[in-house]
């Protein structure tokens, strides 16, 4: 029976890095780390494995303490009961596919001939079992991904810590193998957390995101809410959002719901749905819900800003322009829209968001 | 007038020609290099050359079978192969596991260490000789409670030539093995630990087979070392024919009685060097 993992990891290393972070697991539950580079993910993970040790903090699972400083515990790697599937896989080069996998149980005291057949079931899971006898310098890169979870899993560990597992791969390989780990988690009744920096890995391959910044959580919950209500630019910059920060100045006409939201650093509102909010919140909506003039429009669109022109980029069929102002934020036009309004950096223009466009949410 | 190396195949193209005028255009160099260092360059390569080509013009070479056919030299020789290859035994049973200990990042007394191995490095073999006999010598510091203890003695025995030989050689193993464990990726390690595996299994089972190649390129540098040790093993362990009385001493020796045959012996040795230098040429010769 597995337990669940609770940790407090507290790692500081010189002046710069410092981690401070929670991280608590349910056996059969798909967590993904995700986050910026060195926010501290691969920090986090090590940590987990035993590889680095903690300064503070505690990492339990189930009744066995790991890590704990204050109390003076450690258990080194080969005694925690993890799998870790390595960024570049480290497969061991001399050894071919069915010894990769076949290591760990070898090391844990399993008979050379069993830890073979346990091996080779393992390989044929991932339906790799025909390069059973290939050495790792042989595989393609999907192959070798699927060895690495294999030799990971082979251990049968309660923990399993993915690092950036996808992140080798070219994008084609990439849908089909994240699929299939995405099954193979799915089957895994231990804790799972994958390290990332894709949103679209973390979405499609977790149960729960924990968001990691400089060392720190800043939000975390299931993928969709994530997805819809980011708390950080640089979550919302991952799932496509302008963001902006704000206050609550106006309760609201009643019945309608919509009130104001002043702006940070700025005397603009934003006219939204705010029933039932008050104080600091977060203002979220799509680049798609900008659309920009050259006069300032009248009409329905109650959320006007003028802003000048910062970037301009093709994107999917579209066109991101990227606009400073009071309330920076990117808008997604037509190449059509962009054409006609001339729009080149430093170019002032008129930036405006439909109410309905716009979700607000207590920061 | 010296020339710069031709380029190896003369019907290669214009293009890569020009491409390589264009490439020491950017160095910003001329195409020749200044004589003032050109000339010592030569100097030092015919230097090294020219012993070496004065050996192998005065071998005697029809009577090679014969020369090394006496009973005298296959002695040499065979006691040679036999005191060299036990000693790279003894350096690599010892020293691998010595040069893990040096790759260790964070072993206390490293350096300290690491000294003591460079030291029969720069020691003259003599000295090392003469040190052994302080400490395994009939009087010395081990030798006398040895032989007090069991009646053996170690001085002027064969035993005495695979000690020496191998306290000359195993700094080169030692070395040569430490290099190649700091540039084999740690994570490998790493991965073996999050597997399961305790820290003598990683080393046996995947920080050995990954320096391999390191290990045999220290081995056959340390036997080439013993080989041709001559001074540490004249000191400790004297020149009796037979048993004793290594390639490189028995060459000294009879160079005053039959010079044919110290050249017939020294024109094996000079073979011998050049073998290994063919089997670490990926090592040595083809370094960028």
């Amino acid at each position: 029976m597995t337990g669940a993992l609770t940790s407090h990891l507290a790692v500081r290393r010189g002046e710069r890095f410092d981690l401070d972070l929670r991280v608590d697991l349910t056996p059969g539950e798909v967590v993904a780390l995700l986050g910026p580079n060195a926010a501290g993910k691969t920090t986090a993970l090590r940590a987990l494995a035993g590889l680095i040790r903690l300064r503070d903090g505690v990492i339990r699972l189930g009744d066995r303490t790991w890590d704990c400083p204050a109390e003076r515990r450690f258990t080194p790697p080969h005694r925690r009961s993890v799998g870790v599937v390595f960024q570049d896989y480290l497969l061991f080069g001399h050894l071919t596919a069915l010894e990769n996998v076949a290591f760990g149980p070898r090391s844990r005291g399993v008979a050379t001939r069993d830890a073979r057949r346990l091996a080779a079931g393992w390989l044929d899971r991932v339906g790799l079992a025909h390069v059973a006898r290939a050495r790792p310098g042989a595989l393609s890169g999907g192959q070798a991904q699927r060895v690495a979870l294999a030799r990971a899993l082979a251990v049968d560990p309660d923990l399993l810590l993915l690092d950036e597992p996808l992140a080798a791969l070219d994008a084609q390989t990439r849908v089909e193998v994240r699929a299939e780990l995405r099954r193979h988690l799915a089957a895994y009744p231990g804790c799972a957390l994958v390290v990332t920096h894709d949103p679209l890995d973390a979405m499609l391959l977790a149960d729960r995101l924990i968001v990691v910044e400089q060392g720190r959580l800043v939000q975390q919950g299931d993928p969709a809410e994530v997805a819809r209500r980011p708390r950080t630019r640089y979550v919302a910059k991952l799932v496509g959002l302008n963001l902006l920060h704000g206050r609550v100045g106006d309760p609201g006409s009643p019945g309608s719901g919509l009130g104001r939201v002043r702006l940070d650093g700025s005397d603009e509102v934003a006219v939204a749905d705010v029933s039932g909010l008050s104080g600091e919140v977060l203002v979220a909506f799509r680049p798609a819900a900008v659309s920009l003039h050259r006069e300032r429009p009248h009409g329905s669109p109650r959320n006007v800003w003028a802003g000048a022109v910062t970037s301009v980029e093709p994107h999917a069929g579209s066109v991101r322009v990227g606009v400073a102002g009071p309330a920076a934020l990117t808008a997604e036009v037509s190449p059509a829209a962009v054409a006609e309004l001339r729009l080149g950096p430093g170019e002032v223009v008129y930036v405006a968001v439909k109410a309905a466009e716009i979700d607000v949410y207590p920061a | 007038m010296i020339r710069l190396p031709a380029p190896r195949r003369a019907a290669s193209s214009r293009r890569a020609a020009s491409s390589r005028r264009a490439a020491s255009a950017r160095r910003g160099g001329a195409g020749r290099p200044p004589l003032a260092l050109l000339i010592p360059a030569t100097a030092a390569a015919v230097f090294l050359l020219g012993p070496l080509v004065a050996l192998l013009a005065r071998a005697p070479w029809s009577r090679l079978p014969a020369l090394l056919a006496q009973p005298a030299a296959g002695e040499a020789l065979r006691l040679s192969l036999f005191a060299a290859t036990l000693a790279t035994l003894l350096c690599l049973v010892t020293g691998v596991p010595l040069a893990w200990l040096l790759a260790q990042p964070r072993l206390p007394g490293r350096s300290l260490l690491r000294a003591l191995v460079v030291v029969p490095l720069v020691l003259p073999p003599v000295v090392g000789g003469v040190a052994l006999l302080m400490l395994f010598g009939r009087r010395g510091l081990l030798g006398a409670p040895l032989e007090a203890l069991t009646g053996l003695t170690i001085p002027f025995t064969a035993a005495a030539v695979v000690l020496a030989e191998a306290f000359v050689a195993l700094p080169f193993l030692v070395l040569t093995v430490e290099g190649a464990l700091r540039s084999a990726d740690r994570r490998h390690e790493e991965a073996a630990a999050t597997l399961g595996a305790n820290r003598l299994t990683v080393f046996r089972r995947v920080t050995l087979p990954t320096a391999l190649p390191g290990i045999a390129a220290g081995a056959v540098l340390a036997w080439a070392r013993a080989l041709g040790e001559f001074g540490a093993t004249v000191t400790f362990a004297g020149s009796f024919p037979g048993r004793t009385q290594t390639m490189p001493i028995a060459v000294y020796l009879a160079l005053e009685s039959d010079p044919d045959a110290a050249l017939a012996l020294s024109a094996v040795l000079l073979a011998v060097s050049v073998l290994v230098l063919a089997l670490l040429r990926d090592r040595w010769l083809v370094r960028p």
